[in-house]
């Protein structure tokens, strides 16, 4: 299995040290040609107006939607990902920095679904779902906002589970990966 | 139950700043061309530092209107600069919302001796340095992030490099030094011992470190990153050359892809004139910002 991370801007090296960790080979993705291999992709955070204008800079717009793998996008990752978003396959709306200027980001645990031990999350600027659409599957909420949803081969979080030790999420992905992997072969 | 500020929360904003540019703007109009060309957060200054240097007498924080009216202008993250010692505007910076403080060598000194304690604010701040023990004290002071600090203001990027082959190079000791030696080498670097052992064992900094002070072209940020920096921090270099737009996106550029000699060839071509710029060699040394901080 060979996971790729969208390394334009962000937080890439901490999903790749996440992976590594887990025993999964996982590789930079600077230029669309890199994506070519891949079982899945995840488009971490960072800023998503640095991200977006450089997706758009060296055309990666198109690879990027009809990517066939599993994809996992964190904070601006689900930004783009979301309804509207550039790449766009996932049917939620989202709000950008939601919660308010740097002051207001925060950690918290939450529940995440099917498991009896909560979740830690890390908020940074972050942004909150606003209306999720059907066929979505809501896997965590905090406070009655969805943190952590799936809808088919696509993962996205509003939080940064690449900044905790606790790999579960990373690993939900990973499951997503070798699922899809299944259904493609 | 929800924790605001704590440690991680205030390095993850950094953390998420990796791999951008950081940029000086004076104004809202500046402010809106710097996102527009892609940087990760904009730094609120009332004169870039190459302006300072010029017009010389006493630097200090932003006029709060000013700061406000480039918050409203740009979505991405917006730092400030308080004095270094000056807890009151950092105070002050911490009402007015600001993502960032940045402690910083290029305002004038507020205090001889002491930095601000940084752990007493929920606004994360970065904080520069020219070697590893510097860098450490400050974290030791609660700064979340770390800058080396070049030579602010000059766009000579001897300086810039200077300190980050200082920090690279001591982490990279730190890693093949046993450990009975590391109490003499906190001592030697005056830095606490606790943080020096956390530097050797994980070989880099327990927080971001960009790199600032004198990059005037994209080889010059991407030089910086071959050298080990997680992003680049650029003051007068845009708004102080001919066409701050396209230099300010190809810097960006520059950034992302700093290990491919073909993009950086393709993104330094046509860009105008850089800033003049001056030799840090033929400043004297009391004009030197770096030697400020204790």
């Amino acid at each position: 299995m060979k996971i790729g991370v969208l390394a334009l801007q962000g937080n890439f090296r901490e999903h790749i040290r996440t992976l590594a960790g887990l025993g999964v080979e996982a590789v930079e993705v600077r230029k669309p040609d890199h994506l070519v291999g891949l079982d899945g992709l995840i488009v971490p955070g960072g800023e998503s107006t640095a991200i977006g204008r450089l997706i758009g800079l060296y055309s990666f717009e198109e690879p990027l939607r009809n990517f066939q793998g599993a994809m996992f996008g964190t904070c601006a990752g689900m930004i783009l990902m979301g309804r509207g978003g550039l790449i766009g396959q996932v049917d939620i709306g989202v709000d950008r920095n939601a919660y308010g200027r740097q002051v207001a980001s925060f950690e918290a645990d939450f529940p995440l679904a099917d498991e009896e031990k909560p979740l830690r999350g890390v908020f940074i600027r972050a942004p909150r779902v606003t209306d999720v659409g059907e066929g979505v599957e809501v896997l965590a909420e905090l406070d009655g906002d969805p943190v952590l949803l799936r809808q088919g081969r696509f993962l996205v979080a509003s939080f940064h589970p690449e900044l905790t030790d606790d790999t579960r999420v990373h690993e939900r992905f990973l499951d997503l990966v070798r699922e899809d992997m299944h259904v493609g072969a | 139950m929800s924790e605001l500020a704590t440690m991680r929360v205030k390095s993850g904003l950094a953390e998420m700043l990796k791999g951008g540019v950081i940029m000086d703007v004076t104004t809202a109009e500046e402010a809106r061309i710097a996102e527009e060309a892609g940087a990760v957060a904009v730094m609120a200054l009332e004169r870039v530092p190459a302006d300072i240097r010029k017009e010389g007498g006493v630097a200090r924080m932003a006029d709060p209107s000013k700061i406000k009216e480039i918050q409203e202008a740009v979505t991405i993250p917006v730092m400030a600069k308080a004095r270094i010692g000056h807890f009151v505007e950092a105070q002050i910076l911490e009402a007015l919302e600001v993502d960032y403080i940045d402690e910083s060598e290029v305002l004038t000194p507020a205090d001889e001796t002491n930095h601000i304690d940084k752990w007493k604010f929920s606004v994360p701040f970065v904080c520069g340095c020219r070697n590893l023990g510097e860098a450490l004290r400050r974290i030791n002071e609660g700064a979340a992030m770390i800058r080396t600090k070049g030579e602010a203001g000059t766009g000579d990027i001897v300086n810039a490099v200077r300190h980050m082959r200082a920090v690279m190079g001591d982490i990279r000791r730190l890693q093949c030094t046993p450990e009975e030696e590391l109490f003499t080498i906190a001592k030697d670097i005056q830095a606490p011992f606790v943080l020096v052992k956390d530097v050797a064992e994980r070989g880099r900094l327990p927080v971001v470190m960009f790199t600032a002070g004198g990059i005037a072209t994209p080889a010059d940020a991407a030089l910086c990153m071959q050298l080990g920096a997680d992003g680049v921090f650029v003051g007068s270099g845009i708004f102080k050359s001919s066409s701050p737009s396209a230099r300010a996106k190809a810097i960006v550029e520059a950034t992302t892809h700093f290990r491919d000699p073909e993009v950086l060839a393709r993104v330094s071509a046509g860009l105008g004139e850089p800033m003049r710029g001056l030799s840090t060699a033929a400043l004297a040394p009391e004009e030197l910002l770096e030697a400020r901080g204790w």
